[in-house]
């Protein structure tokens, strides 16, 4: 019953990942673009969990904190990419 | 015990839904931004609290805090740094405003 | 005495960094230790603002409260943004307002700039020394004064006795 209810949580997340990148194909620009991708990074951490709890194991768990370390800074940098260029 | 963690995994993979139906939906930057932070939020902390519940080792739980305890600090720090950016370069509100006050105040700080 | 202090206290948070993470062994407690202490004594002039937290009895209280209330705004915030982005017409009323804070510690500021990020419908787009320009998704009170009631004033009480 609850691997059911996991594997439906899964597949809710990986229908909110859709429409995220479907905003970064369509965004009508670059700032809207990176509003979608940093939404995007997030989802990707629970998806990365999950993956982790599927197989048991938990270095996944720490590959989720390096994502989300290294998508923070690159969110910050490209931040500062559009205030004031490279 | 399990029941319940995949419950609350179910929860959080609802809100995250809804905040990407957020960023997908509404009219400009600012009111996607508002829909994608604080739904992305609380639905990756409920989600990983699930998965967490479930996985029964203790050290599966204390990464998790580590992630969730991350999540928070820093998801509203980027949001933040996007929306000044976007502010900064003129990325215009839509129609449907009321009032910009930042707007007003920082053409007044050019004039001086 | 004020530049130690900021010290201690990162090296607390990097110790306890590393010990959820690597777990109670003693090998690695130690090289996480001396790992902690000496990057906490490269970094103690940077450290500077983690000196502005008062501790005692009652901040830690005041802590625990701030959490609780954080939690609830969060939780509201959410059911908030399911309402407006499930209702087909989209019931928003967007604009920028600006606010005033008390608070002086630039860890309060933050922390305090955190908070209306993720309560209901508010949004941080820039602060200015005292000032927060804040997007807010339905504008009641565009007078300065009543949106400082409105968004800022029931976290200012905790974070002002917690950071000063």
């Amino acid at each position: 019953m609850s691997a059911i209810i996991y594997h439906i949580a899964a597949i809710v997340s990986l229908i909110a990942l859709f429409l995220t990148f479907l905003r970064l194909i369509l965004g009508p620009d670059l700032p809207n673009r990176t509003v979608a991708l940093d939404a995007m990074t997030i989802i990707t951490i629970s998806v990365i969990g999950f993956i982790g709890f599927l197989t048991k194991r938990v270095i996944y768990l720490d590959v989720a904190i390096v994502y989300g370390l290294i998508s923070f800074i690159g969110i910050v940098a490209l931040a500062r990419y559009l205030e004031r260029g490279i | 015990m399990e029941l319940i963690g995949s419950l609350i995994t179910l929860f959080g993979a609802i809100f995250l839904f809804l905040g990407a139906l957020g960023i997908f939906r509404m009219p400009d930057l600012y009111n996607r931004m508002q829909a994608g932070t604080k739904a992305t939020t609380l639905g990756s902390i409920l989600f990983l609290f699930g998965l967490a519940i479930g996985c029964y080792r203790g050290l599966c739980f204390w990464r998790v805090l580590i992630l969730i305890i991350f999540i928070i600090f820093t998801n509203p720090i980027s949001s933040h740094a996007l929306a000044r950016a976007a502010h900064h370069i003129g990325v215009k509100l839509t129609e449907r405003s009321v009032k910009d006050d930042l707007k007003k105040d920082s053409q007044k700080g050019d004039r001086k | 005495m004020k530049i130690w202090k900021g010290t201690l206290i990162l090296f607390l948070l990097l110790f306890v960094l590393w010990l959820l993470l690597a777990g109670t062994d003693p090998q690695e407690l130690i090289v996480g230790g001396i790992t902690a202490l000496l990057l906490s004594l490269q970094f103690s002039s940077k450290a500077k603002i983690f000196a502005e937290v008062n501790i005692s009895f009652r901040s830690f209280y005041f802590l625990i409260l701030y959490i609780f209330i954080f939690l609830i705004a969060l939780i509201k915030s959410n059911l908030d943004v399911a309402r407006r982005v499930l209702d087909p017409k989209l019931p928003i009323n967007p604009g920028i307002v600006k606010v005033k804070t008390k608070l002086s510690s630039k860890l309060g500021r933050i922390m305090l700039a955190n908070s209306i990020t993720l309560t209901p419908g508010t949004l941080t787009v820039e602060t200015k020394d005292e000032n927060y320009y804040i997007h807010w998704i339905d504008v009641t009170s565009p007078d300065i004064n009543s949106a400082t009631e409105a968004i800022v004033r029931k976290f200012e009480k905790y974070l002002e006795v917690i950071f000063g």
